[in-house]
């Protein structure tokens, strides 16, 4: 058995507006609203790993616990600075959290995801799991620069959920995870390239199987929509987000976004929004859907019950 | 209705606007659908002829005009 413990974040202070970024990219901010849902996004000076330990620090103190009682780190990054070592033993070591093993989940978009299905299984063994997800996208965008329709969408940030193994204010009761590398090419960042996005294979893709995965978990639990409390998807759009509560005929408002004020900050944007939805509903419990989908493809649901 | 007919009603019914004349015309370049209309165009398709159109076919090229979509139904039937 697995709880969520707590979640916290950190976005660094400099906001990107629209209008700044369409100057550069030659297009209008109403643009970018229209087709994204993003008003902002913030870039930062802080590496990976500073805003992975300054999310950590505050899903710590969220929880109440010391990080010498963390058991194990899972750091999510697709955009970490250096082939290996990745952000987790860097981070871990940041926290404090000397010795304990330290796992990188460099899955992008669906990583947090991932590594909070992991850290479900992993906190029977370790008692408590801390999931970080940490992305600096503007680095990626300075690179080789990717086209004005994926330039326009992503932020930094940072995300952290604390999965324990005893206690909580939701118990994962279960997740579906999935991977098909047949659309690898599709939505990647190759070595010294700019980030490539075919987005009409991306939204056709994500529109069908992000629903199908959250019915995968609630039907497993004898669940419907309905039932469901709050809807903590990935951050990609927020054309996206409302596709996905036609798809499952659930009230948008259900689907918690902030995706106006960050952008996209891939695999960290699912825990930046589940930190912000909680401080806005510290009493509300379960069910929550927490649901991605990036490259890979990877993809997937999770579900937690009020504890 | 021909095939063509009845996919172009597919499309009017889902983008509001009318499909291109021409069939081979992009329903991406002319501006008929844009990338949110299209997981829609795939259900109403699937819907009108029903079929289910399974992930792995879910690429847009299939999807891209009037004359592909016909040819990929038509490879569906077969």
């Amino acid at each position: 058995m697995a709880f969520l413990r707590a979640v916290g974040r950190f976005v660094p202070e400099r906001v990107v507006a629209n209008a700044e970024l369409a100057a550069r990219l030659g297009c209008e901010p109403a643009w970018i609203r229209e087709v994204s849902g993003i008003v902002e996004r913030r870039y930062g000076s802080e590496s990976v790993v500073e805003m992975a330990t300054l999310a950590a620090a505050d899903c710590l103190a969220q929880a109440g616990v010391e990080a010498s009682s963390i058991g194990c780190v899972i750091v999510s990054s697709g955009s970490a600075q250096r082939r290996f070592p990745g952000p987790a033993a860097e981070t871990a070591a940041r926290l404090g959290i000397g010795g304990a093993p330290a796992i990188d989940l460099p899955v992008a978009s669906a990583g947090s995801l991932f590594a909070m299905a992991l850290a479900a299984d992993l906190a029977g063994r370790f008692g408590r799991v801390l999931v970080i997800a940490s992305e600096k996208m503007s680095a990626v965008m300075e690179g080789a620069a990717p086209d004005r329709n994926t330039a326009i969408l992503f932020g930094d940030g940072a995300g952290a959920c604390l999965v324990d193994a005893a206690e909580g204010w939701a118990r994962i009761e279960n997740f579906k995870l999935h991977s098909d590398g047949a659309f690898a090419d599709h939505l990647r960042l190759d070595f010294n390239q700019g980030l490539h996005m075919d987005g009409r294979t991306v939204i056709l893709q994500a529109a069908r199987k992000i629903p199908a995965a959250i019915r995968e978990v609630l039907q497993a639990a004898g669940l419907a929509p309905a039932d469901v409390s709050a809807f903590l998807m990935h951050q990609a759009n927020q054309n996206l987000i409302v596709k996905v509560a036609q798809a499952l005929e659930a009230p948008p408002e259900k689907f918690y976004s902030n995706i106006a004020r960050y952008g996209n900050t891939s695999s960290a944007s699912m825990l930046i929004a589940a930190a912000e939805w909680r401080r806005e509903n510290p009493q509300a419990g379960g069910p929550v859907v927490f649901a991605a989908f990036g490259a890979g493809f990877h993809w997937g649901a999770l579900l937690a019950l009020g504890s | 209705m021909t095939l063509q007919e009845r996919i172009q009603a597919v499309i009017r019914s889902v983008a509001r606007k009318p499909a291109p004349a021409d069939p081979e015309e992009s329903l991406f370049e002319s501006g008929v659908l844009d990338s949110f209309a299209l997981p829609d165009m795939v259900s109403a398709i699937e819907k009108e002829f029903g079929i289910q159109v399974p992930d792995a076919d879910l690429n847009p090229r299939k999807f891209d005009s009037v004359a592909r979509i016909a040819g990929y139904i038509e490879e569906r039937a077969s």
